[in-house]
């Protein structure tokens, strides 16, 4: 009977950790920028919106890709 | 006997049913980074609203509205009023003999009345010792993230109309 491999399984859950932090960090960074940006609407500085919603979207894909990533890394874990 | 139910200290009814709370309540890291995920949506679609009521917002238009009459107020006095609505409340400040200006009263940090200091010739907000310049209103000093909005002032047959508010650009 072939035994599970509980390094992969370590692996798996440390990159699934390390994915998780970092998704973390970004929404964190997402949360300022919102704020920021809706300091500098109400402030007046219209333009500041723009950039504010393109950041925002490049982090969100992160945040998705890293999503992703989890998916992908949980399942292949679970099938050794 | 196995038809027979094993002795147990609980009750039938919660040996049988099939959810069990703590299960229900156990988030696993999957989960997690997914609700992270869809908070981050709720970050971009925030950002997308703003940048919506940026471009498509229309300007706000100012109806012209007489507040005092010229030489009413004296030299380093005030008076209160409402521009553009009724909760509106601004303030104004006749600086010299020819100049008078007018502020929102609210402070920009969390919206208390500002008052106007003669002998430090500067407005204060008391709550937490935001000043703002007379002169246009930029933040002196305090929590304040920006100048206070400027009522635009004309004189027009001998009374003092406040005709627009103007956001600094300058924060």
């Amino acid at each position: 009977m072939a035994k599970p491999d509980f390094t992969t399984q370590r692996r798996g859950l440390v990159a699934i950790d390390g994915a998780m932090a970092l998704v973390i960090i970004l929404l964190v960074v997402q949360i300022w920028l919102l704020s920021a940006a809706l300091e500098g609407f109400l402030a007046g500085h219209h333009r500041v919106a723009l950039p504010a919603a393109i950041f925002s979207g490049l982090l969100l894909a992160c945040c998705l890709g890293l999503n992703a990533f989890v998916d992908r890394v949980d399942r292949e874990s679970r099938k050794e | 006997m196995s038809l027979l139910r094993s002795p147990s200290s609980e009750p039938l009814w919660k040996e049988e049913f099939s959810v069990f709370t703590a299960d229900e309540r156990y988030v696993t890291r999957r989960q997690f980074v997914k609700f992270l995920s869809l908070a981050s949506v709720g970050m971009f679609v925030g950002n997308l609203w703003i940048l919506a009521k940026a471009y498509f917002a229309k300007p706000p238009t100012y109806p012209a509205s007489a507040i005092a009459e010229v030489g009413e107020i004296p030299v380093k006095g005030v008076k209160l009023f409402s521009y553009p609505g009724p909760d509106d409340r601004c303030i104004v400040v006749r600086t010299s003999e020819e100049e008078y200006v007018a502020y929102s009263q609210k402070c920009t940090h969390l919206s208390c009345a500002v008052y106007y200091s003669a002998k430090n010739d500067r407005l204060e907000c008391p709550c937490h010792q935001g000043f703002f310049s007379i002169k246009d209103g930029s933040v002196l000093q305090g929590p304040p993230p920006r100048s206070l909005p400027k009522i635009v002032l004309q004189t027009a047959g001998g009374k003092l109309v406040a005709t627009g508010v103007e956001v600094s650009e300058n924060g």
